[in-house]
């Protein structure tokens, strides 16, 4: 018996989905007990080691704390909007995972715009801020929120200019094929993954930049975590959260640092590229696994900067830098190319050898201009009004 | 139509992660500029110089402890200091060198705090503030050598020091003595030359030299306004006389300045401290003295420089076995004087960093 | 300046995470989770030896669940809760009761009839410590002029009800004589250490050297 066709590819999706859902979960439990441990080796104290081996099991232990608790609504709260307000943030998290290439066949979605995807999707997060900070009726919320909108929709901009950067370097469409398919686009991560014969990380150093501050913005962490900002504002937007809806909260936080570098990886470090004994899967991980330890290590050690030094950064800072590296790259292509519009691996490595100078030109150009000379420290010379030693003759 | 927005009011603590303590600010922001602050205190009043009326004068000691945690040795020194000069004890050699290594331990280790906790307010998550409480850490397991408890250590008694340092103490100090330098300069390595810092501290919270003066500001606070005012040089007490140090000083008086003076400080209390080490004599450690002290009729005030400004007691005596009156100078609460003044047209965020840059304990504040 | 400053915090934090020059902060209390490495050597033998004796302890430890007794590293002069009290030292003074700064010994005495030659002893009725309001200062320890107060060294007294904070005189006569040499000099220099376990009897908390009993004869017949 053939199952109608709506309801086998439902019931393909689901089990999917499940599959992926899941799996992201567990593995953001796993990225918490990580990350704490981590952090706590970087701060010279232990982490969570108590709860089975090496602590691992601390994860689940934390759920079933939250889980269980009450989960408190404040009178003043808009409760629908309250209540929502987690899952639309949990929601885009999950949505970015669909597209993303695991290896050359491991895919959910393979999405033709997979990066359009990609950036739409993840502004959806700016509302879930907005509306939990605003429906939470907490002063301390809704100052996080406002942070948080202003922030993400800033950074929002240079992140995709820098994606434009290396959508460039991907080149043009395939051309429709024989049975009429669409040629795979240049905005699908399949077709970004294939064209890195070299990362783009090696051949535009500012685009990773500017891309990796964005988005360590746009998940709000240090140095730019103005959402949460727990030393000024408790802990932000979600101040009055409680119990499940607090957990939840919590899984779209950790997710975030996941999902981050998965599409890191997956722009500038190659994908699923490796070497081949190894399959392209664990490839895959371990490259993930490698940039997740690079954002924790930069939270471990910055502070965080005001909230108006984070705005102009994204506005006079990595928007510029945005700017250039667009410009310098199209530059570049317009150049290099071949007679069917694909860079050859050779004007890749020239491209990297003219970039990187680029990139450090520009950032200590930028730094003179943001830093205002202000760095200098002048010697200190005693107040007149009081000198005790004056006053010893 | 323009759209007129109208400023909040805020109760920034008393539970609130980076007020130090049970402080409450009422802050009015407009956006997120501060227009206007309001200190509230007494959450943590215990009324210890009341108190202290009805505790005869080595009881009091314990008392002191509690009032600036974080430096109990300071606080312990300028009552007892308080205690001699209003009985006219006189106190043995030993017994000074031995309160001045104590409390420059305990400069360091509240400076250590002080550094720590500001880093927690940048946003830093704790890791420097690790690395500080890792030090402080040390100089605990070396008081607790000395008199058994870590943090409130009633060590000093009118007349000298409870007891003589063990003999385990003195190497525990050698080495704190040789490997601490080193790691201050891991930690500033850390922080002073952060761009971060620098973005955040550097200009902001500007204190003058004429307005730190006008609110009586003192300690590491008032330096880093460039006032070169430090009692231990301007009054020597104990044995600071014999000793050389400088005294650091700041710039402009901004956040950055206050944090730089910290460490600066730290370093010269590591010089004083090889200088004790080097000249204490052998010899008893605090006279026979009745348990119960009546001194004669009479007023004293002493001060020490504490690690948070100038810490002093006012005693009057009735010849009874407690003081008639006892008042205490606590700096963290005059500190917080020109705090307004620092934080109006700042940020919320600039606001918890001068605010943790004053460096205050509310046990002192609210005594 | 030009962000050096920010990656040199960098290599700071990464240096202490792969190598603590110093210690960590934080010691687990009151067990410690060891590694196979950390068993071996709390055995006194080498690693092969132990896995082949313990093999199951050694399979525990490689995941991380062995754990091992532990506690905190404390000076001989730590002031704890669980007083120590001699009875035969003390006379029912009270001093240790006038010092105390918040008031929180009460102790009730009768004339015993006892030792009429040395002036009669009083017995001791009551002899109430509540620790729920001690501050551990010590003053009493140090008020007592016979020695027979000192202050303890541990510090787990938790309980779920208050009352049971008070520390009558039957706990006091029955808590284990490991005093802690705060303001008792006398006890330190003999390495003795409280956590060590072994007790002290009353004749050695003394400042003063206990006179043997000749001495003591002597001593009676010239009076
Ligand atoms: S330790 Fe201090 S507070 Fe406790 S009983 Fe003795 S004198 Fe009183
Ligand atoms: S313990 Fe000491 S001070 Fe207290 S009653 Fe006994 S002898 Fe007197």
């Amino acid at each position: 018996m053939d199952l109608p066709e709506w309801l086998a590819f439902g019931m393909a999706g689901f089990t999917l989905a499940f599959i992926v859902i899941n799996a992201m979960i567990m593995s953001t439990a796993l990225y918490t007990w990580f990350e704490r441990r981590a952090l706590g080796r970087f701060q010279v104290r232990l982490g969570p080691n108590r709860w089975g081996p090496f602590g691992l099991l601390q994860p689940l232990a934390d759920i079933i704390k939250l889980i269980t608790k009450e989960d408190t609504i404040p009178d003043e709260a808009d409760r629908p909007a309250f209540t929502v307000a987690p899952v639309v943030l949990l929601l885009p998290m999950l949505l970015v995972v669909a597209v993303v290439p695991f290896g050359e066949d491991s895919f959910l979605g393979r999405l033709n715009v997979g990066i359009l995807f990609i950036v739409g999707v993840t502004s959806i997060s700016t509302i879930a801020i907005f509306v939990g900070g605003w429906a939470s009726g907490n002063k301390y919320a809704m100052l996080g929120a406002m942070r948080g909108v202003a922030m993400l929709i800033s950074y929002e901009v240079p992140m995709a200019l820098a994606i434009a950067g290396v959508l460039l370097l991907v080149g043009p469409a395939l051309p429709a094929d024989a049975e009429g398919f669409a040629g795979i686009s240049s905005l699908a991560l399949s077709k970004i993954v294939e064209s890195q014969v070299l990362p783009f990380l090696l051949v535009s150093p500012l685009a990773f930049l500017v891309f990796v501050a964005a988005a360590s913005a746009e998940m709000s962490r240090t140095p730019f975590d103005q959402i949460e900002a727990e030393s000024e504002l408790g802990s932000g937007y979600h101040t009055e959260y409680s119990g499940i809806k607090f957990a939840v909260f919590q899984l779209a936080e950790f997710m975030a640092p996941i999902v981050t570098s998965i599409i890191i990886v997956t722009l500038f470090l190659g994908g699923t590229r490796g070497f081949s004994p190894v399959p392209e899967q664990i490839w895959f991980i371990l490259k993930v696994f490698v940039v997740i330890f690079l954002l924790l290590w930069v939270r471990a050690t910055w502070p965080r900067l005001r909230i108006d030094q984070i705005m102009a950064f994204a506005w006079k800072g990595l928007f510029g830098l945005a700017i250039l590296n667009l410009f310098v790259v199209a530059t570049e292509i317009e150049f290099l190319r071949t007679s069917d519009g694909t860079l050859s691996t050779g004007s890749l490595w020239l491209m990297a050898a003219i970039n990187w100078p680029v990139t450090l030109v520009s950032v200590v150009v930028l730094a003179r201009l943001l830093g205002h000379g202000r760095m200098d420290r002048p010697e200190p010379s005693p107040s007149p009004l009081a000198n005790m030693y004056a006053e010893a003759e | 139509m323009a759209i007129t927005t109208e400023p909040v009011t805020i109760n920034l603590g008393p539970q609130h992660p980076s007020t130090h303590g049970v402080f409450r600010l009422r802050v009015t922001f407009d956006g997120e500029e501060v227009v206007d602050v309001e200190p509230v205190f007494g959450y943590l009043h215990r009324g210890t110089e009341k108190l202290a009326e009805s505790r005869s004068y080595v009881q009091i000691v314990t008392l002191t402890d509690r009032l600036d945690y974080t430096a109990s040795m300071s606080n312990n020194l300028a009552y007892v200091r308080a205690v001699e000069k209003l009985a006219g004890i006189e106190v043995p050699e030993r017994a000074m060198y031995l309160r001045v290594i104590t409390a420059e331990l305990q400069r360091i280790a509240s400076h250590l705090m002080a550094t720590g906790f500001l880093l927690n307010d940048l946003g830093a998550f704790a890791t420097p503030l690790m690395y500080c409480f890792r030090e402080r850490e040390r100089i605990l397991d070396m008081f607790e050598m000395l008199c058994g408890a870590r943090i409130t250590l009633s060590y000093m008694r009118p007349g000298g020091v409870f007891q003589d340092a063990p003999a385990e103490f003195w190497p525990a100090l050698d080495t704190f003595l040789v490997e601490t330098p080193g790691y201050l300069d891991d930690l500033e390595n850390l922080i002073t030359g952060n761009e971060i810092v620098l973005a955040r501290t550097r200009g902001v919270g500007i204190l003058g030299d004429e307005l730190a003066i006008a609110t009586s500001v003192t300690g590491p606070m008032l330096r880093a306004s460039g006032v070169q005012w430090d009692l231990r040089k301007a009054d020597p007490y104990e044995v600071y006389d014999r000793l050389e140090f400088d005294i650091p000083i700041g710039v402009a008086g901004d956040t950055f300045d206050r944090y730089l003076v910290r460490i600066l400080e730290m370093r010269e209390s590591l010089k004083i401290i090889e200088q004790c080490v080097d000249q204490i004599p052998r010899g008893p450690i605090k006279p026979d003295l009745p348990f119960n002290l009546r001194p004669p009729e009479g007023d004293a005030y002493a001060a020490v420089e504490g690690p948070k400004g100038e810490l002093g007691f006012y005693l009057v005596s009735d010849r009874g076995i407690a003081p008639y009156r006892c008042k205490i100078r606590a700096p963290s609460f005059i500190n917080l004087t020109p705090l307004k003044e620092m934080v109006v047209g700042w940020k919320v965020g600039d606001l918890i960093v001068i605010f943790g840059s004053v460096d205050v304990v509310l046990g002192e504040v609210d005594r | 300046m030009y962000g050096i400053g920010l990656l040199k915090g960098l290599a700071v934090t990464m240096r202490n995470m792969v190598s603590p020059g110093r210690q960590f902060t934080l010691h687990q209390y009151p067990d410690r989770r060891v590694g196979l490495l950390g068993l071996a050597k709390q055995a006194n033998t080498n690693l092969v030896s132990y896995v082949l004796r313990e093999p199951a302890m050694a399979a525990k430890s490689l995941i991380g669940l062995a754990t091992v007794k532990d506690r905190m590293p404390q000076h001989p002069r730590f002031r704890g809760e669980e007083f120590v009290w001699y009875e035969e030292r003390c006379t029912g003074c009270a001093s240790c009761a006038k010092y105390c700064p918040l008031g929180i010994i009460e102790i009730v005495t009768h004339p015993s009839g006892d030792a009429m030659q040395e002036g009669e002893k009083y017995a001791i009725d009551v002899f109430d410590i509540d620790i729920g309001r001690c501050m551990f200062c010590g003053l009493c320890v140090e008020a007592c002029p016979y020695d027979a107060i000192h202050m303890g060294s541990g510090f787990e007294e938790s309980t779920y009800v208050r009352e049971e904070l008070v520390i009558d005189v039957d706990r006091l006569r029955s808590a284990p004589k490991r005093p802690s040499t705060w303001f008792r000099p006398q006890l330190e220099g003999k390495g003795y250490q409280p956590l060590d376990g072994q007790e002290v009897s009353w004749k050695d908390v003394g400042r003063h050297q206990m006179p043997d009993d000749s001495e003591l004869e002597d001593r009676w017949a010239k009076r």
